[in-house]
């Protein structure tokens, strides 16, 4: 009983997820992103993601959960293009958990930002909040032509009109690995055994996920890298995800 | 006005109960005209949108908020002077306020109602908005006390609840003349409106004290409820929204498209009406005066909205404001500091505050004006928020553009369902400063 009152009045306190389960976190190494997009295909393949066509993409309402954005740096012919990869960055202190009215998005205790879509009224409040602009809103209730619907990933669900989505570092996968552990008497999840459809579609591995509160994962040691920093780390949201610098010859 | 003579107490029944009872084509064909305007413009584009999804309106990444929102602002502001000035005035005992409150509340009331209508439009999935409340619902789960919107659901609930109730209230004893002057199903009605008022001391007395109290009860409401409103915005990390300023500036231009409200509606129900003996001069000036300082006190704000971001030097802020000020929207931009802080400043002339037409059109203006500002902000930035690869652009559709026509629709027709319920000048708070001489004519 006092292990489980505990273990609640650990779980009000900020930061909890230190002493918790599991703080997932991403590494993305910028100097092995060639920008090849393959992250986010295969984010288009696992999760459900709808194609909106020509005319709505130009609108800007294409849905990825993860994008490539670049940026170009110098004037003609001195051009050089550079690649972030960009997807719900899973803040510790998340700017748009505050702003839903039904807790449609919060902060559960794998330190992940999850969206409820089934709670989710679509006031769209946390778009306007999240500073990275990684959430994605169902403008209308998408169909898959056939036969495309046939590759939809059963155990993702597929979303409706009004309703707000966004990354989830592969949440099923997440819950599958943990499932596994529990069968097979582990009480944690085993490093490396878990990998975002991204990461694991990464041809130059620049992505590399996993458990920050064991720190002998390969995440907590790449994490710890100088090169690593947050993006917009001035607005004090404490992102999960961590950005390795680019390793430039020209310093 | 030399020739002006104080209405006598059976006049001031006659007058305004006329304007109740006596119907003529042209209120029907308004109002026919603006139950279709609101049907056509706001209703069938809203249940078009329903059935294919919010995406029928202009909205899109980055810029996930559209003149919906801006509409919502724009209406509760126009909300915020009825109620609040008639309970200021009240409790400050000028008499001025007497022929003029009944319909500036109506106003406050009737923009509540179209701004809650714009909520419903703007969220993806209006069907579970009750969610929102805190009631007990099959999630089992309570909204979130931190988030800004649901503190917007609390204030705006509230402040609807007791305008209605103040308004109602004040409305009392003029039902029961509505009912002494009626015969038939209306007298049944007005019976059940007046909850029986005979009108002796103690009934007067209770009222008096109980109006008080709301008067009291509802100023601090007024201003929380834009406060809240801001928030919406200022709690966001937006840069361009994430100002401390933004409470007590919205509450200013609130109250400032609210006066200017009220300044057009005088003017249509003086003239429409006939209300000419009872909605004079002096209103006009005064609100006239009251406009001035409000536009003062908004220009103000708007200078140390600007020196604020100037002197926080972050690269966002300024380039958000950049944007604003020579970016697309930036015709809109000047068009509002045109209507909103210089125009009114015409005012100062004592010919034009005397003016019936001139502060119809300055009246106007101030409200085109504030609805240019609630549209910038909204357009100007979070279109373009931090990383330059997600910065987007908007531009309502025509869904939005119509929806925005039908709201003012909607808005006249139930100000002009009001005008034939209630009495919209209060018969027994004019008779109140009328001579006592007088009584006997």
């Amino acid at each position: 009983m006092s292990t489980a009152l505990d273990k609640f009045k650990k779980y009000r306190k900020p930061g909890y997820y230190d002493k918790f389960d599991y703080h997932w976190t991403m590494t993305i190494d910028l100097d092995r992103c060639t920008g090849c997009e393959a992250c986010v295909v295969a984010c288009q393949a696992e999760n459900n993601l709808p194609v909106v066509g020509e005319q709505q993409f130009a609108m800007r309402r294409e849905m990825k959960w993860i994008r490539i954005e670049r940026y170009w740096e110098g004037e003609y012919p001195d051009i050089k293009l550079q690649f972030i990869p960009m997807l719900c960055q899973h803040c510790d202190q998340a700017p748009c958990e505050i702003a839903c009215p039904v807790f449609a998005t919060y902060h559960n205790q794998d330190g992940l930002n999850t969206q409820i879509y089934n709670r989710c009224i679509g006031t769209r409040t946390c778009a306007v909040y999240c500073p990275y602009e990684v959430r994605y809103f169902n403008w209308f209730t998408y169909t898959w032509d056939e036969p495309l619907e046939q590759q939809l990933n059963p155990d993702v669900t597929v979303r409706e009109k009004g309703v707000m989505e966004k990354c989830t570092f592969c949440i099923q996968r997440i819950r599958q690995a943990k499932d596994q552990a529990k069968d097979d008497d582990r009480r944690r999840v085993r490093d490396g055994e878990i990998m975002p459809a991204c990461v694991q579609s990464c041809p130059t591995e620049a992505m590399v996920f996993g458990d920050r509160n064991d720190p002998d994962s390969q995440v907590s040691k790449m994490a710890g890298n100088p090169r690593g920093y947050h993006v917009l780390e001035e607005l004090n949201t404490t992102p999960s995800i961590v950005y390795l610098k680019r390793v430039r010859a020209d310093g | 006005m030399a020739d002006y003579t104080e209405p006598t107490y059976a006049e001031v029944n006659n007058d305004v109960l006329r304007s109740m009872m006596e119907t003529g084509p042209k209120y029907w064909a308004l109002l026919g005209t603006s139950i279709a305007v609101a049907g056509i413009c706001f209703f069938l584009p809203w249940f078009y949108q329903l059935e294919v999804g919010v995406g029928a309106a202009g909205m899109n990444r980055s810029a996930v908020w559209g003149t919906y929102l801006s509409n919502f602002i724009f209406w509760i502001g126009l909300s915020h002077s009825g109620t609040l000035l008639s309970a200021i005035l009240h409790i400050t005992n000028s008499s001025w306020r007497k022929p003029i409150y009944r319909s500036a509340e109506a106003m406050t009331l009737f923009s509540l109602v179209t701004a809650a209508l714009f909520v419903m439009v703007h969220v993806g999935r209006v069907w579970f908005v009750h969610w929102t409340i805190p009631v007990p619902n099959q999630m089992d789960l309570w909204p979130n006390f931190r988030s800004p919107l649901m503190f917007d659901v609390m204030a705006i609930t509230t402040y609807l609840t007791a305008s209605s109730i103040f308004i109602y209230m004040g409305s009392v004893p003029d039902f029961a003349a509505v009912r002494d002057a009626s015969t038939g199903l209306r007298r049944k009605l007005y019976t059940i409106f007046s909850f029986g008022w005979r009108g002796t001391a103690k009934e007067w007395h209770t009222l008096g004290w109980a109006y008080t109290f709301f008067a009291v009860l509802v100023i601090p409401l007024a201003v929380s409820v834009h406060s809240i409103v801001s928030w919406d915005f200022a709690m966001s990390l937006v840069p361009g929204l994430h100002h401390t300023v933004f409470a007590p500036y919205f509450v200013t231009g609130a109250i400032y498209s609210g006066t200017a409200g009220i300044v057009t509606v005088m003017f249509l129900l003086r003239k429409y009406m006939n209300f000419e003996r009872y909605i004079r001069e002096i209103h006009l000036v005064n609100l006239g005066k009251l406009l001035v300082v409000l536009s003062l006190i908004w220009t103000y704000i708007n200078i140390m909205e600007l020196f604020t971001t100037w002197f926080s030097g972050s690269s966002y802020e300024l380039e958000a404001l950049e944007w604003r000020m020579t970016g697309f929207y930036a015709p809109m931009y000047w068009e509002m500091i045109l209507f909103c802080a210089v125009v009114p400043l015409l005012i100062l002339f004592k010919r034009i505050r005397t003016s019936w037409k001139s502060m119809l059109i300055i009246s106007i203006l101030i409200n085109i004006g504030m609805l240019s500002e609630r549209f910038i902000i909204v357009a100007t930035s979070q279109p373009r928020k931090f990383l330059p690869d997600a910065f987007g652009f908007y531009f309502p559709s025509i869904v939005e553009i119509l929806i925005t026509i039908g709201s003012f629709a909607i808005f006249s027709t139930l100000f002009l369902i009001f005008v034939k319920w209630v009495p919209s000048v209060s018969l027994y708070e004019v008779k109140e400063t009328l001579k006592p001489l007088r009584r006997a004519g």
